[in-house]
Formats: C-alpha cells, structure tokens, sequence
C-alpha cells in the first residue's frame, strides 16, 4: 500500500480565510492532501470543517487564500468545475432524491448521453469492483441509509475521481458497514485516490487515516499522525480542553413505569414501517436503549408512545399501571410522560419563538399560566433557569429557537422536559448533530435522571451512545423489537448483526430485575 | 342512441381542451416546485391577446403566437418577482390573477360584442371520423384539440423520458439537493414558469378564438381555479390530467344536455353540478394521502434561496 507520507501534495489549501455576516468560519487555514492518502479533518461543529470542504468543492467561495492543484494555482467557483478537475463528494445529509430510482440519480450528476441501460450496467460493474452491492433499478426511498450511501460513492466513482470528500461518512451505519466502507475506501487510496474524511468519530479516524488536520472555532490546531496518537489526546486537541467522562451509578430499579404490550401500528405513510408486537417493560431508574437504523419503526414507536398518534388498543401501552394507549400526548404529559423528539426545531421547538415562549409550549403546567393568561415572570424566570442549568449558550431568552445550535438548543429542549419533574422520559437522537463537549454533558444528565429514578428511554442510531449511557439494549429492525440484552452481556458486533434484522424472534421478553 | 350521444362528447371534449392546456402548464411548472396561482389571470391575457391578433386580421397563426407571448411574458413577471426577489408564492400567484382579470377587462372593453373574423374550425380525419361512437367527437376536434392530445403525450414523454425532464422534476423534489448537483435550479423553474405561462395562454385563446369566437369580460369564466385543482386531483400526473379533465367536461355537458331536454331540475344546480363534481372527486383523491405524498414535489411553492 501507498505509504503516502511523501510526495506532492495533489491539492494545497494555503492561508484560507472566509468570513461570515456574523462569524470568522475560517481563519488563516492551510491544508494539504497527497495521492493515495487519507486525509482527516477533525473538529466540533463549528469548528470550520465543512465550510473548509464547500470550499474545495466550490460551493462557498474564500475570502481570502490560495488553492493549488497539482503544483498551479486553482480558483473552484462552482461544484461543476470541482467535478471538472475530478474532486467528488459524499455528503452527510444524503444528495439523493427520493421518488426516483438509483440509475435515475446517477443519470443527473454524469455528462454525456441520457442512457439509462448502459449506465446500469456501468453502475453494477462498478459496484461490484469495489464491493458495494447496488440494484440500479431500485427506487431511493426503499433502500436502507447504508445503501443509500453506497449509492452516493458509487455515483462519486463514475466520476472517477483525483479526490473524494467524505463528510461523517459513518454516523448512520452499523459497524458492520463501516468496516465495509472502509474497506473500499483503503482500496481506493491503494488506486491512488486522495480520501478527505471529515468525522468526529476518533476511534475511526484512528483506524482509517494516515494524516488528520485539527481545526477549533475556525483555526488551524495541530496536524497529526492519528495512529500514534490516543482518542484522548485528539478529542482534547478538538475541544482545546480536558474531555469529561461519562460517570455511570451503581443502582437499583423501581417499580415498572412504562409498559409496552403488544403495540401494533400500521406504517406511517408511503415509506414508513408498520411496528408488529412490540413489547417492552421500563422501571423507573433504568436506562432502556432502542438501536436501530432510522426508518425501521422508530418515528411510528415514538408517534405511538408520546401519544401524537395513539394506536387503537388502548391496553397496548400502560403508564405507571394506568392503560394510556388511547390517550393524547397532553393527557399522558400530565401523567409524567415527556419526551425529546429528534426533530428538534419542528418538533421539539418552534423555529421562530424565543426561547421563553417555547418553555411555556410544554410547561405551562409549572405554574407559568394562571387562570387562563400567561405570567410572563413566571415564564421568562422558567425559561432563565433552564438557560443557567443547563448551560445554553444563546443570546438570552428572547433568543430565536433556531438562533441556538443543534447543541444548545439540545440542552435547553432536555432543561425544559426535566425540570417538569417526570417520571418516564423518553429521547430520540438525543446526540444527532451535537458536538462531543454537548454530547458528554446530555449523556451525563441522562445518566443522572435515571439516578434520580426516572425511567428513561433512549431512542438512537448511534450504538457507541447506547452502550455508554443504557442498562440494558434492545434493537427495532423492520418494525419488530429483539430481545432486551444486558448492555454488559452484549456487543456492537452482536448488536450491529441485529440491526439488520438478524435476531432471535421467539425467545420470551425476559423479566427485568425489580429492586 | 348512439348518435344523440355525439354532442354530448364533443361538448365534453371542447369543454376540456382549455382545461388540460392549462392544466398541463400549470402541472410542469408545480413539477419544478413553483407554485403559481395566476392561472386565471394568464388565460384571460393570453385570450385577449388572440383576439386582439384575430380582430386586427392576423390570422390564426399569429393569435396563437400573441396568446402564448403574451402568457409567457406575464408569467416571467411572476417569476422575477417569485424566484429572482423571492416573494411568497401564493400572495404574487394571487395578484397576477387579479392582475390579469383586471388588464384583460380594461384593455378589451373596446372588443366587447366583436365577433372574431377567423376562428378555428373543425378537421374531421376521413375514414377515422365516422367510426361509431368517438369518431365524430375525438377525431373531428379543431387544430387546437389535435395539439392538445400532441402537447398531452408530449409532456408526459418529456418528464418521464428525458434528463431534462428528470431534472425538472428533482428540482420540485429538492432545489437544495439539485443544487449541490450542480443543476441550474433558477434558470430551470424560470422556463418552467415561462411554459406555464405560454400553456395558459394557449388555453386562453382556444376560449377566445375556437370556442366563444367573440371577446367578453372574464371568458374564462374561473376555469383557471379548475385547472389547479386539476393538477392536484391528477396528483401530478400529465395523462391523470387528460382524465379529470375529460370528466369535468363531460359533467358541464351533461348538466347542459339535461337542459336542453328539459329536466326539471334548478338550472343553477345543473351548472354547478360540474364543480360540484369536481370537488368530490378532489376530496375524495386527497384522502388518498399516499398517492399525493409519492407524486407532489416535495418543495412545492417554497422559495429557493440560491446560497442557503
């Protein structure tokens, strides 16, 4: 293999700079990626990567800089020219339309005649060179997240790419996938592809990369050898300060607080997952985690679990020992039952509200309402108190929803749930899209809620945070829920062949240790 | 029995060619994720167009060139202000038909009462024409109702067949997505919007020039709201369009049949039976919320900012 540390560098960054209206998002950075090498870009949200790479692909254009390709200076102002010179790229929220099937998506991103037989046969033998199985003539929506990106490389492939960006390439696929599409990427670097991998996940850029470049708040920090540094160090070079540990508690259960019996839904729309007897039992002070690839029943278990759509039988779901099924989400709120969608502006905010107002959307019962009219003292001190607990950062509690961060605006949305004192929360993605300071402190308050005897539910794609905050795993795969493991009893690679459905159906639900 | 059918199916007929013109316009442009609601407003300036090309002795030719100029060029005013200053695509859809009712009335009073010295006359095919039943009704239309059919298969081929067309319709989809792909959202839903425009004008004319042959005051008589609806009820479906239209025609001339026969039913119950019809039939396809979800652009009359 191409040890890739020598050499020219096929594309050079130097001293980029691009300001923001409100932001300095890049600020004096050099960067600069061989042949054959792969390349991590490391850092926060935040910290500049992506503008950093819409840069290279000419989708935002520098301020200030220059870009050299193959030794002559470059100006990319447009995805198109980037195509031309032959930098392709994966990006993290998918590029993939929908309602039409894969050789149709390939077709609109490749020069030259509009044959859609021929290309399906170059698609199949591509895919099969670099082991990513693909059936052309299927239809986008049907295909699961990692085939989904299989299809994103395979149509950055045919460009036949000098340079491939891989925006957090992993965050939606089981381990089992990841090895895969490493795989293929060291293949490609074997060819003497340059490989730009943007992530946050340490131990993947330790596996994967021979070169990783540091950025904090828009800087350059440090470029390393990420094989020879520990996770600890790198995370402490991203965050520029020690990495809090997520502390567990040693503990006992109470009480059963929710139970799920046999909850059957239909799908919800054209592309959704009907749930088939899923059955599961919460004590109060126990940390459940439900892993799975999103689209396999997690928004209809939610919709049916916060009462936004309630299912039909209402013995289906009980709350401390009360039958709530046909209950409607304000009633099962009052009955302590809260949750954190994954949608957080949407769902679980209203994008242009202040802050205040959006505390007073779910927890008007807390004294912040009196005979009908709203106290705006009351709120706005409910709203501060979230502000200060929690540690959000904004511009106080006038500001917009979606001024905050996906982080902050996390921490405020979970602030307001858990000072409504409940008894069964439950939270979707609590870590999508948050930074890993954020995400160790979210993780933290959940462990500590559970402490306090709270049951909690945690809905998430991402394995590695289930493993770290739940007691016990359980994984929901085409509608159907497996057996609950001890999270100490189990493993990402028991758990990853799980998620693909691979479970034992029959075995009984086991019974929970009550305290 | 068969033949006193005819009439019958040639007023369906008649009744639904404007109604699939601008429908199908109108069903490309929402394909791009435009929403425009001026559809009334652009018929009635592409039928004074045409009238006003007719009545100075251009000839045919020239009615149906100034009927979809003038549609065309109204609805680039739409677009400018929709997709080039990103206004709310409803309140500007709106204001062009008001914009358009009110233009057509003040600039057609001096042509109110003129009879149209041409006007499109029927083309029977021989042999073809006298087959029972659809022959006297499909096969003996003007040239318009022939282009119609043309247009009809046309745009179902472009959108179905054609990169351009695929790419037409991944930009209602998603602009942000298509852009990342390098494809030219804004100019794309500018020459939809333009089409659109142009269709409705054509639909305008066939109301000024092969129907009424004469010019009155809001000839279109709110057939523009009809063809909107059209495209949802065929949830964006060209040939769905051609369908629905039929059936909405065929509803108007049945309600005028059973006049003329001398039903005894309101008469204001007969001419509403049609929208009455169509309103059933729409809530009845929109219950269907799978057909809508799979078909409807998913970014429709949302504005597209190009450095989001």
């Amino acid at each position: 293999m191409n040890e890739s540390t020598n050499g020219a560098p096929l594309i050079a960054l130097h001293n980029i700079r691009k300001q923001y209206p409100a932001v300095l998002a890049v600020d004096d950075v050099s960067l600069s990626v061989r042949a054959g090498e792969i390349h991590a870009v490391l850092g926060e949200n935040g910290a500049g990567k992506s503008t950093l790479m819409k840069i290279i692909y000419g989708a935002v254009l520098p301020d200030a800089g220059r870009i050299e390709w193959n030794g002559s200076p470059v100006t990319i102002t447009s995805p198109g020219e980037a195509r031309e010179l032959g930098i392709a790229m994966v990006f993290q929220h998918f590029s993939l339309f929908e309602s039409i099937n894969v050789v149709e998506n390939m077709a609109l991103a490749l020069p030259g005649k509009y044959d859609l037989k021929a290309l399906a046969a170059r698609i199949t033998e591509v895919s099969q060179r670099y082991g990513l199985p693909l059936n052309p003539w299927r239809s986008v929506h049907e295909l699961s997240v990692g085939e989904r990106q299989r299809v994103e490389i395979v149509r950055c492939l045919l460009l036949s790419p000098k340079l491939l960006i891989m925006d957090e390439p992993t965050s939606v696929l089981t381990p089992q996938a990841v090895d895969q599409l490493f795989e293929t990427l060291r293949t490609l670097a074997a060819e003497g592809t340059a490989i730009v991998y943007i992530s946050h996940k340490l131990d993947e850029i330790r596996r994967l990369c021979h070169r990783a470049t540091v950025l904090r708040g828009g800087r350059f920090i440090a470029e390393v050898d990420p094989r020879v540094e520990t996770e600890r160090r790198l995370a402490e070079l991203m965050i520029g300060r020690e990495f809090p540990e997520t502390q567990r508690h040693a503990q006992a259960y109470g009480p059963v607080a929710l139970e799920v019996m046999a909850l059957s839904v239909p799908g919800d729309g054209p592309f959704g997952t009907a749930l088939d007897r899923i059955t599961l039992r919460l004590h109060a002070g126990q940390i459940l985690g439900i892993a799975g690839i999103s689209g396999n029943g997690q928004a209809e278990l939610l919709a049916a679990l916060t009462g936004e759509l309630p299912p039909d039988d209402a013995q289906s779901i009980w709350l401390n020992g009360q039958p709530v099924g046909r209950m409607g989400a304000s009633a099962r709120r009052k009955l302590g039952l809260v949750n954190v969608p994954e949608e957080r502006l949407g769902r679980g905010a209203v994008p242009p509200m202040s802050l205040t107002q959006n505390a007073l959307l779910t927890s008007y019962r807390q004294g912040l309402v009196y005979r009908g009219l709203i106290d705006n003292d009351a709120t706005t001190a409910y709203a501060d108190n979230c502000i200060r607990e929690f540690d959000v950062r904004c511009g106080g509690n006038t500001a917009a929803a979606q001024s905050l961060s996906g982080g902050n605006l996390q921490k405020y949305i979970v602030g307001r749930e858990l000072r409504q004192a409940p008894k069964v929360m439950i939270v979707a993605q609590p870590t999508w899209g948050v930074d890993v300071a954020a995400s160790a402190l979210i993780r933290q308050q959940l462990i500590d809620l559970a402490a306090r005897g709270v049951a909690v539910l945690v809905i998430s794609e991402d394995l590695g945070e289930i493993l770290e905050v739940c007691n016990q795993v359980a994984v929901i795969a085409g509608g159907k829920l497996s057996p609950v493991r001890d999270v100490s009893a189990t493993n990402a690679q028991e758990i990853g062949t799980w998620m693909s459905g691979l479970f034992p159906q029959d075995e009984p639900a086991p019974v929970v240790r009550a305290a | 029995m068969i033949e006193s059918l005819n009439p019958l199916l040639a007023s369906a007929i008649a009744a639904a060619i404007p109604l699939i013109l601008a429908a199908l316009g109108e069903l490309v442009v929402e394909r791009s994720g435009v929403l425009n609601l001026g559809l009334e407003g652009m018929m009635l300036i592409g039928a004074l167009a045409s009238f006003v090309a007719v009545a100075h002795g251009g000839g045919l030719a020239a009615s149906v060139i100034a009927a979809m100029a003038a549609g065309a060029m109204i609805a680039l005013v739409f677009g400018f202000v929709t997709l080039t200053l990103q206004a709310n695509q409803v309140a500007a859809g709106l204001s062009l038909t008001i914009l358009g009712t009110g233009i057509s009335a003040f600039l057609g009073r001096q042509y109110v009462g003129f009879r149209a010295p041409a006007s499109f006359a029927d083309l029977p095919i021989p042999g073809l024409s006298e087959l029972p039943l659809l022959g006297p009704s499909l096969f003996s239309m003007n040239l318009l109702g022939y282009a119609t059919i043309a247009l009809l298969g046309g745009v179902a081929w472009f959108l179905y067949r054609t990169r351009a067309g695929l790419a037409l319709r991944c930009i209602g989809e998603s602009p942000v997505v298509a852009r990342s792909l390098g494809l030219p959202v804004i100019p794309v839903r500018y020459a939809a919007v333009a089409f659109g425009g142009a269709m409705a004008g054509l639909a305008g004319c066939y109301y000024a020039v092969a129907q009424f042959k004469m010019w009155q005051e809001g000839l279109t008589s709110g057939n523009g709201w009809i063809a909107l609806a059209l495209v949802v009820f065929a949830t964006w479906r060209p040939l769905r369009v051609g369908i629905g239209a039929l059936l909405f025609g065929g509803v108007s001339a049945l309600g005028l049949y059973l006049q003329a026969i001398n039903v005894q039913v309101s008469v204001f119950a007969l001419s509403s039976l049609p929208y009455l019809a169509t309103i059933i039939v729409l809530a009845f396809i929109s219950s269907n919320q799978n057909a809508i979800r799979r078909n409807a652009p998913a970014s429709l009359g949302k504005a597209f900012h190009a450095d989001g």
